[in-house]
């Protein structure tokens, strides 16, 4: 069997000139753009677009979860959409009881339940009146629950397509209980409508504004927690195990302890996410946790660059931002284009964007190389 | 004000004439008319009390010749009478059907008569069961009647009803029954109504042990239903995934292709064969579908899955994006839903015992994979390609070094796996409708099915699709669907972590592979 292509190993560089740089831009440049040009001056930012981008980098902390179970560790998962949605729903769920009587039947009780006809707020409710308890929870449910399932799928060595096919069906089983209505989760309307977080109007632009400037630290911070694993010791036998697992245990190490780890602080990202998502997008469905969003997922982490942070994040966002914008003027074309971009990149461009481009900047350093030479040799 | 006398007396000079014109209209002398015929101008009458007695005469004839003078009747009178004579008349045409010629007929009009409650049928009933030559449509006359006897005053008859349904295992008669123990258990009852009590008790637990047996075998019935079809769709993915390491998630696209195949060759003979030969259509469609979702396979295998080898994960995503542009691509060429008509011959079912009823459609799939199964093995086992199969299989450097072209087996493999994903599309029509969703429905359980049975065996995927199979229905009724799937997926991951590997995996001392 062929080894793995990515059998050198590359260390991520410190943080640069670059990471600052997009960092300002994001945190700094788009909320400006946003509030400082009139309304139709070609430097204003709408409302509806940083919104959007708000989104678009919840989704890449997500990547950055996935990015280090996949693209470092060699274990892909195909379920990272159900610990998003646990988070997701976490969030949802406290956002739903912060409503409280401005709901269409003006019950306590969130719409759907009136509507089920559920008399009392069931039991695994209540605590999601706190916000605190909401926040932990949207990070500790799915982390709990990754250890678990890890535990039980590592434990075994259960891996490769084994473990990818498993988690997918998580996947299906989780859309599947998220779907029924006695669930008390909203069934296949999800949870919606929400008003206000901690007092602050969501329909407010100043909210969303302060939501998108959350959603970046988070990413910054998560960006760094993971650029500080995969440089770490640890981060070495991560590679190690994705490039060949057998002489990581040979070497005396445990496998199954590492890639556990790396599961559960993927889950916790993805948890972190969703928390994040909602509120920004307002609606969490189970469509929105299923079989074909976790494996679009993936597609995420490919396209930008596995095995690359920068790559993830990249992914994320630029994928989410072509679909965006594809499936409002092509909506048909959409899934082709999708699942085009998974065999192409697959085939052609197995390192993603992020691959690409340090393979553009060699050539052009190649070219250079030459040209001095040449010069050189004239001289 | 008061009335005055006069007033008075012209009142009830009027209302005497009329009832003397009334009296009149009644008593008509009798004239030479049959009974029947005399009832057929009775039934319009306006004292209700002629009228049953009318209604009862022409029920107790029981001649259907008289529907289509009933019927002409019916059109001039008004609404009450329409609807007095309308029972009497459905009466008759199920009397006429008891002598139809055929079984489904007979046997929904024994059905209605039992539903009737009108005693005047028991003997038409009785008549009919003797010379009844089907089993179960004599076993529906006979439940009829014993169903109306049940109503009756004798209680000789009574009794003789209720053990005759204990004996039948008659599910429909259970609520009368029960009506007979609450009403023989209470304070007041008779020494009669006692007895009919015991006896309907002894009958009703009849009726329920049969149930509970028939339930079993229905539910065993389903499970391997569902088991078929699971291994049909299974098996062509795990002699790839056997083979190549590779789960190849487009095989739920290549069934919906062969789905298709199975729908265009439909389409085809409407328009251009004689309705005669429509039924054949279902048989060239199987060819069709191997062939066009194995041609499918050689072009994916040849642009996409070549490239790949060694790269399990990756070739999964592959596989997945090339899905979900074949889906895509059905969804906007066929739009979103088309329906194959199953031949004549795969509709309606076969009753093995009361309570019982198989399906023709399943059975045909159960029957198929069997076949399949057996083909299968045919060719691995007692063929030159499938000895070069079972060679790579096992060991593909070693192959490689014996002059076994590897690379065109997995061609090859990779082909008819796809072909038997197409063979299970086919199947699949006759049990639901070919839509661009069809892959989807099943194919997350046969990739845990491949999962669970191993790699390499075959028996590992036959064993994993009847457990799968199995359980889901076992479990469905108590949990329903969605958490009978949950405990599914728990207890699989639980299996895996008994055996890691799957069921059956080779063993040999590749620690990693």
């Amino acid at each position: 069997m062929p080894e793995n292509n990515h059998a050198h190993i590359r260390t991520e560089p410190a943080l640069g000139l670059f990471f600052w740089l997009i960092g300002f831009v994001l945190l700094i440049l788009m909320p400006l753009l946003n509030v400082l040009p009139a309304e139709d001056s070609w430097l204003h930012l709408s409302d509806f677009s940083l919104n959007r981008f708000g989104k678009f980098l919840a989704f890449a902390i997500l990547a950055l979860g996935l990015d280090l179970i996949w693209g470092y560790t060699g274990v892909l998962s195909l379920g990272q959409g159900v610990f998003f949605g646990l988070g997701a729903y976490c969030m949802g769920m406290h956002l739903m009881l912060t409503i409280g009587k401005e709901s269409v039947y003006g019950s306590d009780l969130p719409d759907f339940m009136v509507w089920n006809q559920v008399k009392a707020l069931p039991l695994f409710w209540k605590p999601f009146y706190s916000f605190p308890v909401a926040i932990l929870g949207a990070i500790l449910v799915p982390t709990a629950f990754a250890l678990v399932f890890g535990f039980l799928a590592f434990r075994s060595r259960i891996k490769g397509v084994y473990f990818a096919i498993i988690t997918q069906a998580l996947a299906l089983v989780a859309w599947l209980v998220f779907n029924r209505n006695e669930t008390n989760l909203g069934g296949t309307n999800g949870l919606t409508d929400f008003k206000q977080v901690l007092g602050f109007r969501l329909a407010e632009p100043g909210t969303q504004r302060a939501l998108y400037v959350l959603t970046v630290l988070c990413l910054g911070c998560a960006y760094l927690l993971c650029q500080w694993i995969t440089n770490s010791r640890a981060g070495r036998v991560l590679i190690a195990v994705r490039d060949s697992e057998q002489r990581v245990v040979f070497s005396g190490y445990t496998p199954a302890n590492y890639k556990l780890f790396v599961f559960v602080v993927a889950a916790a990202l993805a948890g972190l996410a969703g928390m994040l998502y909602v509120p920004q997008v307002g609606i969490i469905t189970p469509a929105q946790i299923g079989v074909l969003p976790s494996l679009e997922m993936v597609i995420w982490v490919a396209v930008g660059g596995r095995g690359t942070l920068a790559g993830a994040v990249l992914g994320a966002v630029s994928v989410n931002w072509a679909r965006s914008v594809l499936t409002n003027y092509f909506p048909e074309l959409w899934p082709f284009i999708l699942g085009g971009l998974f065999v192409v990149v697959v085939l052609l461009f197995p390192d993603g964007l992020i691959g690409m481009m340090r393979k553009a900047k060699e050539q052009i350093r190649l070219v250079k190389a030459t040209r001095v030479s040449q010069a050189e040799l004239l001289r | 004000m008061k009335p005055s006398p006069l007033c008075i007396l012209v009142l009830g000079g009027f209302l005497f004439l009329l009832s003397i014109q009334a009296q009149a209209a009644d008593s008509k002398p009798p004239s030479a008319l049959s009974p029947v015929e005399q009832a057929l101008t009775h039934i319009t009458s306006e004292d209700e009390a002629v009228r049953d007695a009318a209604l009862r005469t022409i029920t107790e004839q029981g001649d259907s010749s008289l529907i289509p003078r009933l019927e002409e009747i019916r059109a001039n009178v008004d609404r009450s009478i329409r609807q007095a004579i309308k029972p009497v008349m459905d009466l008759l045409k199920n009397r006429a059907k008891l002598e139809s010629s055929e079984a489904d007929a007979r046997r929904s009009a024994a059905t209605d008569l039992g539903t009737s409650g009108k005693a005047v049928a028991i003997p038409w009933l009785d008549q009919a069961a003797a010379k009844e030559p089907n089993k179960w449509v004599r076993y529906t006359m006979e439940e009829s009647a014993a169903l109306l006897k049940l109503a009756g005053d004798d209680q000789v008859a009574r009794l003789g009803a209720i053990e005759k349904l204990g004996g039948l295992a008659s599910q429909n008669a259970v609520p009368a029954l029960q009506e007979f123990v609450t009403v023989g258990t209470a304070a007041e009852a008779t020494e009669a109504q006692q007895s009919l009590a015991k006896s309907a008790k002894a009958s009703i637990e009849r009726i329920e042990t049969w149930a509970a047996w028939s339930n079993a075998i229905e539910t065993m019935f389903r499970g391997i239903s569902l088991s078929s079809i699971l291994l049909i769709m299974s098996v062509g993915l795990a002699i790839i995934f056997g083979l190549m390491g590779v789960i190849n998630m487009a095989h739920g696209e290549l069934m919906m292709v062969g789905a298709y195949a199975t729908f265009i060759t439909q389409e085809l003979f409407r328009a251009f064969v004689s309705p005669a030969f429509f039924d054949y259509y279902f048989a060239v469609a199987m060819p069709m579908a191997f062939l066009v979702a194995a041609g499918c396979g050689l072009v994916l295998e040849a642009t996409v899955i070549r490239f790949l080898y060694g790269r399990p994960l990756e070739t999964m995503l592959a596989t997945w994006g090339i899905s979900l542009v074949l889906m895509q691509a059905a969804r906007v060429y066929f739009g979103d839903l088309t329906a194959v008509a199953a031949p004549a011959w795969l509709s309606g079912g076969v009753q093995v015992m009361v309570g019982v009823y198989l399906p023709n459609n399943r059975l045909f799939i159960i029957a198929l994979s069997v076949v399949c199964v057996l083909a299968i093995y045919a060719i691995l086992f007692r063929s030159t390609i499938g000895l070069r199969v079972r060679a790579v299989m096992q060991n593909r450097n070693m192959s490689a070094c014996l002059g076994i072209p590897t690379r065109k087996v997995d061609a090859y493999t990779f082909a008819f796996g796809s072909g038997l994903a197409g063979i299970a599309g086919w199947a699949l029509t006759l049990i639901g409708n070919v839509d661009p969703g069809l892959g989807q429905n099943y194919i997350v359980d046969s990739f845990m099915v491949v999962v669970t049975g191993g790699v390499g065996k075959l028996a590992g995927t036959i064993v994993a699709s009847l457990g799968i199979g199995g359980l889901n229905k076992l479990l469905e009724p108590s949990m329903g669907a969605v958490y009978g799937k949950v405990c599914i997926l728990v207890l699989v991951i639980l299996f895996l972590q008994w055996r890691p590997s799957g069921l059956f995996a080779i063993k040999g001392r590749q620690a990693d592979t």
